[in-house]
């Protein structure tokens, strides 16, 4: 399943549209980092609201993701994690750590906005 | 519940006994009736209860347990106990009222089987054959919809703490406070975290303020609990602050270990409160010096 990476200014917004196999988030994680600096993009965000699930699988990669990410000098926001997503990774142990994250687009958007700016955004 | 076979007289010789029992029953009971409240009168046992209640219901229950008797079907005495039960508790009466109350009409029959048979001991013992089981039955039909009844009293008594137990509530855009008062368990933080996550949801907060000042205690799994509350709302994109520590929580945090350096920690409610306003970009403006609160126009913050 592809993921759609839409340029939207300076960020760069990937938009999840269905359950991801292993082998589709790498895929999702090294597109993005090669874009990054394809658009010179200062921000990331990934929109996982369709996931109903996020194994340790997937929150390593996204991990990873976000750290490459900073490496390649811009920031991630991953947004919409659904409240039983959260509860269930809390439970499993599995941390985002060093990771910003938002309740959806919006509130991303926002945010990147204020740390890009300079502002002091909250996270 | 029922076991009718059991009950069922085996043979004649037994059916006819069982019905000279139960007209025995019939012919004394006044006098047995009349015993049998006496005692419970010297024992304390009818406390709180008036003359009419205790003729009523001493008279239902002295032939509902002939009917066992006779006919060795308990749905009568089942159905009347469970009644009996709910009512008891709604008056408060004691568990030790009702049990001593049956136990003492047992020894009442008892006692008058012994008086009726004294001449003939082989005919006494076929008697409490018969009787006894019988005897044993009703009390303990009584006692389990007794304690049943009880725990259905402390069921619904704990799914009502469990309900009113869990506010969230909204103080201004993006900012909810939780206010956690008595004893959390695993069942119950986790209640309380889904709570928090759905309305950071559906209020798009951005600030939560714990307030934990009605949590008497904290252990290891609790810390834990609270801890997983605040990353999952970091997940959510909002941000925690744990307010009322008491000095004997904070003693146990530090020694347990727990690492609270992830956690934002603010002394009270109040600066909790101020803290979140700060972290949203509020500002509150004291306008007048004192605010005429009977007048509708006033302007808030």
């Amino acid at each position: 399943m592809l993921v759609p990476i839409l340029k939207q200014g300076d960020y760069l917004i990937a938009s999840i549209q269905s359950e991801l196999s292993d082998a589709d988030l790498l895929k999702l994680r090294d597109d993005l980092v090669r874009r990054v600096s394809e658009f010179r993009s200062r921000g990331v965000i990934v929109d996982v609201t369709v996931l109903d699930v996020m194994d340790s699988f997937a929150t390593r990669t996204l991990r990873s993701m976000a750290h490459m990410v900073m490496l390649r000098g811009a920031e991630t926001v991953i947004v919409g994690i659904q409240p039983e997503v959260a509860f269930s990774m809390v439970q499993l142990g599995l941390r985002l750590e060093g990771v910003t994250t938002a309740l959806d687009l919006e509130e991303g958007l926002s945010l990147l906005d204020h740390k890009i700016k300079g502002d002091n955004g909250l996270g | 519940m029922k076991r009718k076979e059991t009950n069922e007289p085996s043979n004649e010789a037994d059916t006819a006994l069982r019905q000279e029992l139960v007209e025995h029953f019939r012919e004394k009971r006044e006098l047995l009736r009349q015993q049998w409240v006496e005692q419970m009168t010297t024992k304390g046992l009818l406390a709180g209860m008036t003359r009419e209640d205790i003729e009523n219901e001493s008279i239902t229950i002295y032939d509902t347990c002939i009917v066992c008797l006779e006919t060795g079907e308990y749905e009568g005495a089942q159905t009347y106990a469970m009644r009996m039960a709910e009512r008891g508790v709604l008056r408060g009466m004691t568990t030790e009222q009702i049990i001593g109350g049956i136990l003492t009409l047992r020894d009442v029959y008892g006692r008058s089987l012994f008086e009726w048979y004294q001449q003939d001991m082989e005919r006494l013992s076929a008697a409490l054959d018969i009787y006894e089981p019988v005897a044993n039955k009703i009390i303990s039909i009584v006692a389990l919809a007794f304690v049943e009844e009880r725990e259905k009293v402390v069921r619904q008594q704990q799914e009502a703490i469990r309900e009113l137990s869990t506010p969230v509530l909204q103080v201004r855009d993006q900012l909810l406070i939780l206010p956690i008062i008595g004893v959390i368990d695993t069942h119950r933080a986790r209640q309380l975290t889904e709570q928090l996550l759905r309305t950071i949801r559906t209020r798009r907060a951005k600030v939560v303020v714990m307030d934990i000042t009605g949590v008497p205690a904290v252990d290891s799994k609790i810390a834990g609990h609270l801890v997983q509350t605040v990353d999952a709302s970091k997940l959510m994109g909002a941000t925690v602050i744990v307010t009322g520590i008491s000095p004997e929580i904070a003693q146990t945090l530090v020694t347990l270990g727990v690492d609270i350096a992830k956690m934002n920690t603010v002394g009270d409610l109040q600066g909790g409160i101020e803290v979140a306003n700060q972290f949203l970009g509020y500002k509150v403006v004291r306008t007048y010096p004192e605010a005429d609160l009977n007048h509708k126009e006033k302007k808030v913050q």
